[in-house]
């Protein structure tokens, strides 16, 4: 029974990591054909110097970069109140940071552009309204991991030690608690990055610059440079778990379930 | 305080606009429930929907039951060690790679001059003579299980590793076969888990969009992609409508994810 059970789990494990990487391979073989009969990385050349592609990529940084900095000066307060001096809205919190995978992103966008595509409330246009949406988007991950950062450390000693020797709140957490966290709050940054990286839906329809509609529109124009993007994309969340992995060391939890 | 101005402004209030308006009347904002009901006489709606309950349960229970096995393999079955955190690695990464790029990948695969269709083609034998399409139901099934089986992977591993080794040792002392150890002690344990992500992989799949439109170029029609085009365009010809349909998507989201969590809670009991 022993030696049919490990034949059987390597038949399953094999066809497992083909189903993984035959797409991949296929992609990565196919972004290297752009020059006619000989292997090359040319499609990768024509992609970094398209200005198009720098403009839309950089803008998707731009909004990552700002989700994260916006999502850690909300979030961080919010969790660290929550947990040291209203316990009782913990639950009422913790429902609304995961209502997000309730609704599905499509119906958000769908709720954001009707909602706001009106006076008095005319700010479908905005980058604003884009960061808002990442922020909650990204804010399962984001409030979570910094929520589990929290709970690792003993929040009340810490706010009483600096209190006593006569921090303010600002620097208590700023100087105080973000330091103490800042591991849980790498990987929530992280992830967020890898969401907002790949993120189609939002950027598409509140038509804001941004990687992953650009792509989609190369598809419909070229062969080998979406190719060559697919597998930019790939490795870029590859790099972005990888770093969590790093930092975390089993510490948080890697997956994410929006973005399809 | 900010965070619930924050979600109100920009979580709440947007999904209360949709409920609101699904009970209003398009043009003179009465209370009505017409829309509720057009809902459920719409034949192009109802489509939409059942495509999307059809795709959602072959790719739960498809990418679940692989998952399952997959899980399992690299946890009890026997292999080294190092292909379990390498498995836990790869469906960390593949379960966030999804939308435009997969779909790219999966047509560098499977379109007609795709790398696994013409290995196919010089053995000699071309899909696409016995009605393979990629963009169709079949292959964006094929599709989505990509971040779906990777995403069972990880959730139902913890419920494996909980899995006692003394169960299995306790039956085979009283001399329980394979079939009976896994009919009377480990399925009746994890069952509730593996239903449980089964309906959350459920719920993944009904709300994925960007997928499938990158696939199909907004060709199927799912769910999502009506209301992505009722977003450009009034494709319904009924703005009420629209609301009601995404009302129904996250009645239906809100159903998988509470069931999700009480068939989680359920397992909890045992796996501790």
């Amino acid at each position: 029974m022993k030696r049919s059970n490990t034949l059987w789990s390597w038949i399953v494990m094999i066809l497992g990591i083909l189903y993984f990487f035959l797409p991949l391979l296929a992609t990565f073989i196919f972004s290297l054909k752009a020059k006619l009969g000989v292997l090359s990385f040319k499609a990768y050349a024509n992609v970094f110097n398209d200005p198009a592609f720098v403009y839309n990529f950089s803008y998707s940084v731009l909004w990552a970069v700002l989700t994260i900095i916006f999502g850690i000066l909300l979030f961080v307060p919010t969790a660290y109140i929550i947990r040291l001096r209203a316990p009782k809205l913990r639950s009422a919190v913790e429902f609304v940071t995961l209502l997000p995978f309730v609704i599905p992103a499509i119906v958000f966008v769908f709720g954001l552009v009707r909602t706001f595509s009106q006076p008095p409330l005319l700010i479908v246009n905005s980058p604003a309204l884009l960061i808002a949406g990442y922020m909650v988007l990204s804010m399962p991950y984001m409030y979570r991991a910094v929520d589990t950062g929290l709970r690792a450390i003993d929040v009340r000693t810490l706010t009483e030690a600096a209190q006593s020797l006569g921090a303010g709140w600002g620097s208590i957490l700023f100087d105080i608690i973000l330091p103490n966290i800042r591991v849980a709050i790498l990987s929530g940054a992280f992830l967020s990055f890898a969401i907002v990286i790949g993120e189609y839906i939002l950027a598409q329809y509140l038509a804001k610059p941004a990687f992953a509609p650009f792509m989609a529109y190369q598809i419909q124009q070229k062969a080998y440079e979406p190719a060559a993007m697919a597998i930019i994309s790939f490795a870029l969340t590859w790099a972005a778990l990888g770093i969590i992995a790093l930092v975390g060391r089993g510490g948080g939890q890697a997956q994410v379930g929006g973005g399809h | 305080m900010p965070f619930f101005i924050f979600a109100f402004m920009f979580l709440l209030f947007p999904s209360s606009t949709i409920v609101v308006r699904s009970f209003q009347d398009s043009a003179t904002h009465a209370f009505t429930l017409k829309n509720i009901i057009d809902l459920f006489r719409n034949q192009y709606i109802l489509g939409a929907y059942s495509i999307s309950i059809q795709i959602s349960l072959i790719t739960s229970i498809g990418g679940g039951l692989f998952g399952f096995l997959l899980a399992y393999a690299a946890i009890r079955g026997g292999l080294p060690k190092i292909m379990r955190s390498s498995l836990m690695t790869f469906c960390g990464v593949a379960s966030n790679f999804a939308g435009v790029p997969l779909a790219f990948a999966f047509i560098a695969l499977l379109s007609p001059t795709g790398l696994l269709i013409s290995w196919l083609r010089a053995l000699g034998y071309n899909p696409f003579f016995h009605g393979f399409t990629l963009y169709t139901f079949w292959g964006l099934s094929i599709v989505y299980m990509y971040f779906q089986f990777p995403l069972m992977v990880l959730i139902i591993a913890p419920a494996i590793d909980g899995l006692r080794r003394e169960w299995l040792e306790a039956s085979q002392n009283l001399g329980a076969n394979s079939f009976q150890y896994w009919r009377y002690v480990a399925l009746p344990i994890l069952l509730p888990s593996i239903l449980g992500t089964m309906i959350l992989l459920f719920g993944n799949s009904f709300g994925a969009f960007a997928t499938a439109q990158a696939l199909t170029g907004g060709q199927i029609n799912l769910a999502t992609i009506v209301i992505g085009s009722q977003l450009t365009g009034d494709v319904l010809g009924d703005p009420g409508l629209g609301y009601a349909m995404a009302l129904g998507m996250v009645a239906v989201m809100a159903l998988a994810i509470t069931g999700y969590t009480i068939l989680q809670r359920r397992t909890e009991r045992w796996l501790r």
